[in-house]
């Protein structure tokens, strides 16, 4: 039996109130939940404040660029399916430098739980826009308020048939830790997309203005229903949903390679023998 | 007429198969028993323009190409309006009755009597085929297995085409000489530049690749992907190179040994995942086949213009090698021991190829695979206490697979300490770096040494690194015939170096000169600021096409 106590306790560099806080403590919850030891799980992550949460917990690690944890993670999976493969990171990293390496993850389905710690702001370079700040939010670095408009993860991960979309927030710990779990259960990518305040950069989206707007999802939404959950995922105002947006039963990426049903690749010997047959075909 | 080689061009449209005819006539000489170097020069697009398969076949071995052309397989009348003026003593053209010949010795062809517009290049085949006195059964058995996926009526009227143009030429008198008979060679293979590496990957332990196509890279990446099931690889074609090389770190940690492949501006995106190899202690692969830049330069060409940036790239410091194979023998060797290399050394590694090579097709002996240990991370398992950046005398950590026990592995792109997790402390900053930088003296003990030929005394050295080992090798050989004390040194490995391996040689011999495919003499830069040995002269070249012997002649005696 796996305890939250088994993934340890430690020091971190993050604010005190810090929404990373919340999410490291429900990410936990859930790995034990899920009854996954330490040295079954993979976290990958790129930079920036959430991208250190690897070293915050006990876990198998591979902490490497911004913006690239998508491909380093799908690299992992495809080489050991025995991983269980999170991937850790904030907006700037998966909306922003990782955009491309987003789209196509969404698109492969490859078997990954991916955290997003969207705070709406680059906490660690200082307070300037990310992808989904808000129209108007001013910061030092667009002192005439951000003219972009809002990059809306939920939606464009449903409209790429992700396999579980989903919402959390860093202020309801349990709802969220229950939300990682359905994405550690789910085979394929699941995307949960998590509010977070920064208290130290975001004077706009703070826990009080998250709070105001956030509701639980219930049993009336179907998140089968791929038109109801575009529907939902522009509900972004007024009240912002909680929950499962949206779950389809692709086939997980690894699972069309024929290679991964032996086990990780580093347990299959390589055969000269074959080679030799294949050699065959250049005389 | 007896020759000692001969050229065969096939010149036409992309899109007018003029490739299938050269690979069956190129395959049915070394089944033949005959030595083969394939030049390739294409442009970069899908139909039009001009392009050319050039085969230089001899009886005896050969090393590299040669200008002039002794058959001329004109598909188009670009092709005669274009070559007719390198048409060697004793050639022909095979053309079309349409095409206008001006002076040039010309058979004129009638394709159109002879088949249907669409077997054109099978009426050709069998025409230059006949020619150069290839067996009809060993045509006709090429044939098929080119087109093994076709239907019976297709394969059927391929070969009604086939002997019709066989039997055309039979009635047609022609002195051309072709080439002496070879000796029966044995079984041998005909693989490119990049097949070889591909099939050296796999036999080396290759167990994951990612790419983004990009001329003249992805033909590795092709071969690999024909045979992943077979030889239990994942392959993935990423959606960019920045994701490619990060996609090969993740799979490399994760325990599959693995390759990238690209070519200059693709290796640009990838230069960060470099330096992440480098930081991380990651095994990485990367093979860079080059072509002229900077920026998109000329895109289907020849150059060894990137071997700076393959030293240099990446931000911060930490140790690499490069291989720089020179022979299809070579790149087959430098498939295995880049793999090797990188895993014994955690950190990454270079081939560096180019159009030329990659593209051209030569015939080699069977490859000795028992003499070949794949590299088979995962030995270790971690215990509870592992470290992957423990600290050793020689910088190379133990390293563990994740999941493979009940240790965790931590790798990160941060500065870490032996636990890998992030620091910054700046005393065990200063004691990481020096822990990843003393792998550079493994890897240097570990080098391919360079190869010399020729006189020990030599009046004149021609040094060369990668494809230029055969055109050099070839010009060595014209100079010697003029009675000169001409010597050869090619080094299929350019870093790390070890000058006790050639700096006495090079200070005894008369005159170095560095023969290399790019403008600014790099390889001889890198000589010099390792060894302080200036070359007495530079040959170049940088006009998108590879080297021979005659432009390196013309260049000495100018």
């Amino acid at each position: 039996m796996v305890t939250s106590e088994d993934y340890g306790q430690f020091e971190t560099a993050w604010c005190p109130g810090c929404g990373n806080f919340g999410i490291l403590k429900a990410l936990k919850q859930a790995l034990a939940a899920s009854d996954l030891a330490p040295n079954q799980v993979l976290l990958v992550s790129g930079i920036g404040q959430a991208a250190k949460t690897p070293h915050y917990l006990r876990c198998n690690c591979f902490n490497g660029l911004h913006g690239r944890s998508l491909p380093a993670a799908t690299g992992a999976a495809l080489a050991n399916p025995e991983l269980k493969v999170v991937v850790t990171s904030g907006d700037g990293c998966h909306y922003g430098e990782g955009g491309n390496h987003f789209l196509a993850a969404l698109r492969r389905n490859v078997d990954l739980t991916v955290l997003v710690h969207d705070n709406q702001i680059y906490g660690l370079t200082k307070g300037q826009a990310s992808p989904t700040s808000l129209e108007g939010m001013h910061t030092k670095a667009q002192p005439d308020g951000v003219h972009s408009y809002p990059f809306n993860p939920v939606a464009v991960a449903v409209s790429c048939h992700a396999g579980l979309v989903a919402r959390g927030y860093a202020g309801e710990v349990e709802h969220l830790a229950g939300l990682i779990q359905l994405g550690l259960a789910h085979r394929g990518l699941a995307l949960i997309d998590i509010l977070q305040p920064c208290v130290s950069f975001n004077k706009l989206n703070t826990y009080q203005w998250y709070g105001q707007r956030v509701y639980k999802l219930g049993a009336e939404h179907d998140p089968g229903d791929w038109e109801a959950a575009i529907k939902l995922s522009y509900e972004f105002g007024e009240r912002i949903p909680l929950g499962v947006i949206y779950e389809n039963q692709r086939l997980a990426f690894q699972d069309h390679y024929s290679v991964l049903q032996k086990g990780p690749l580093a347990r299959q010997a390589v055969d000269h023998g074959i080679l030799a047959q294949v050699m065959e075909g250049f005389f | 007429m007896q020759r000692e080689s001969l050229n065969i061009m096939i010149g036409g449209e992309a899109g007018q198969g003029l490739v299938t005819i050269g690979q069956i006539l190129a395959k049915a000489l070394v089944r033949s028993g005959y030595w083969i170097v394939v030049s390739q020069s294409y442009m970069s697009r899908v139909r039009g323009g001009h392009n050319t398969f050039t085969i230089r076949a001899s009886a005896q071995p050969l090393d590299g190409p040669r200008e002039g052309v002794d058959l001329l397989v004109a598909l188009n009348q670009e092709t005669l309006d274009l070559h007719q003026g390198e048409l060697a003593p004793g050639s022909r053209v095979l053309a079309d009755r349409g095409l206008s010949c001006a002076a040039a010795p010309c058979l004129n062809v009638p394709y159109a009597e002879l088949a249907e517009e669409r077997y054109l290049n099978t009426v050709a085949v069998g025409v230059a085929g006949g020619l150069l006195g290839l067996a009809p059964g060993l045509l006709q058995e090429l044939l098929s297995a080119q087109l093994h996926k076709l239907s019976d009526q297709v394969k059927a009227e391929n070969q009604q085409a086939l002997g019709a143009a066989l039997a055309w030429l039979k009635k047609q008198p022609h002195d051309f000489a072709p080439l002496p008979p070879a000796k029966e060679q044995g079984r041998r293979l005909m693989l490119s530049g990049n097949e070889a590496i591909a099939l050296g990957a796999l036999a080396g332990g290759l167990k994951f690749l990612a790419f983004y196509p990009m001329t003249p890279s992805t033909s590795i990446a092709l071969t690999v992907i024909a045979q992943a099931q077979k030889m239990g690889v994942a392959t993935e074609q990423a959606e960019d190179e920045l994701a490619a090389v990060n996609m090969a770190l993740g799979a490399a940690y994760a325990g599959a040994p693995a390759m990238v492949c690209t070519s200059g501006g693709g290796y640009a995106l990838m230069t960060e995942g470099l330096s992440l190899a480098g930081m991380s202690e990651t095994p990485l692969v990367i093979a860079l086949a080059m072509r002229p830049g900077p920026a998109t330069g000329l895109p289907t060409r020849s150059e060894q213009g990137d071997l700076n940036f393959a030293l240099y790239g990446g931000h911060g410091e930490f140790p690499r090698a490069a291989l720089t194979p020179g022979t299809v023998e070579e790149c087959f060797a430098a498939g295995a021991r880049a793999l090797r290399l990188a895993e014994d050394f955690q950190t990454p590694v270079f081939i560096l190829t180019d159009q030329f090579l990659a593209d051209s097709y030569r015939a080699v002996q069977p490859f000795d695979l028992g003499a070949i240990q794949p590299v088979r991370p995962g030995g270790l398992e971690p215990g509870p206490d592992y470290q992957r950046y423990a600290l050793t005398d020689s910088g190379v950590s133990p390293r563990a697979l994740p999941g493979f026990g009940p240790g965790l592995v931590v790798a990160d792109s941060d500065e870490h300490g032996q636990d890998g997790h992030i620091s910054e402390d700046l005393a065990l900053r200063v004691v990481m770096q020096d822990k990843r930088l003393r792998k550079h003296k493994g890897l240097q003990e570990a080098v391919w040494p360079p190869v010399f030929s020729g006189p020990e005394e030599a009046e004149l050295l021609l040094v060369s690194w990668g494809s230029s080992r055969g055109p050099v090798a070839e010009a060595a050989r014209g100079l010697a015939a003029q009675g000169r004390q001409a010597a050869t040194c090619h080094f299929g490995q350019v870093w790390p170096l070890d000058p006790a391996q050639f700096l006495e040689r090079f200070q005894r011999a008369g005159q170095v000169v560095v023969v290399e495919g790019n403008a600014g003499g790099q390889f001889a830069g890198l000589l010099r600021r390792e060894t302080g040995f200036a070359a007495h002269r530079l040959i170049t070249r940088y006009d998108g096409l590879n080297f021979t012997p005659e432009y390196i002649l013309r260049q000495l005696a100018e």
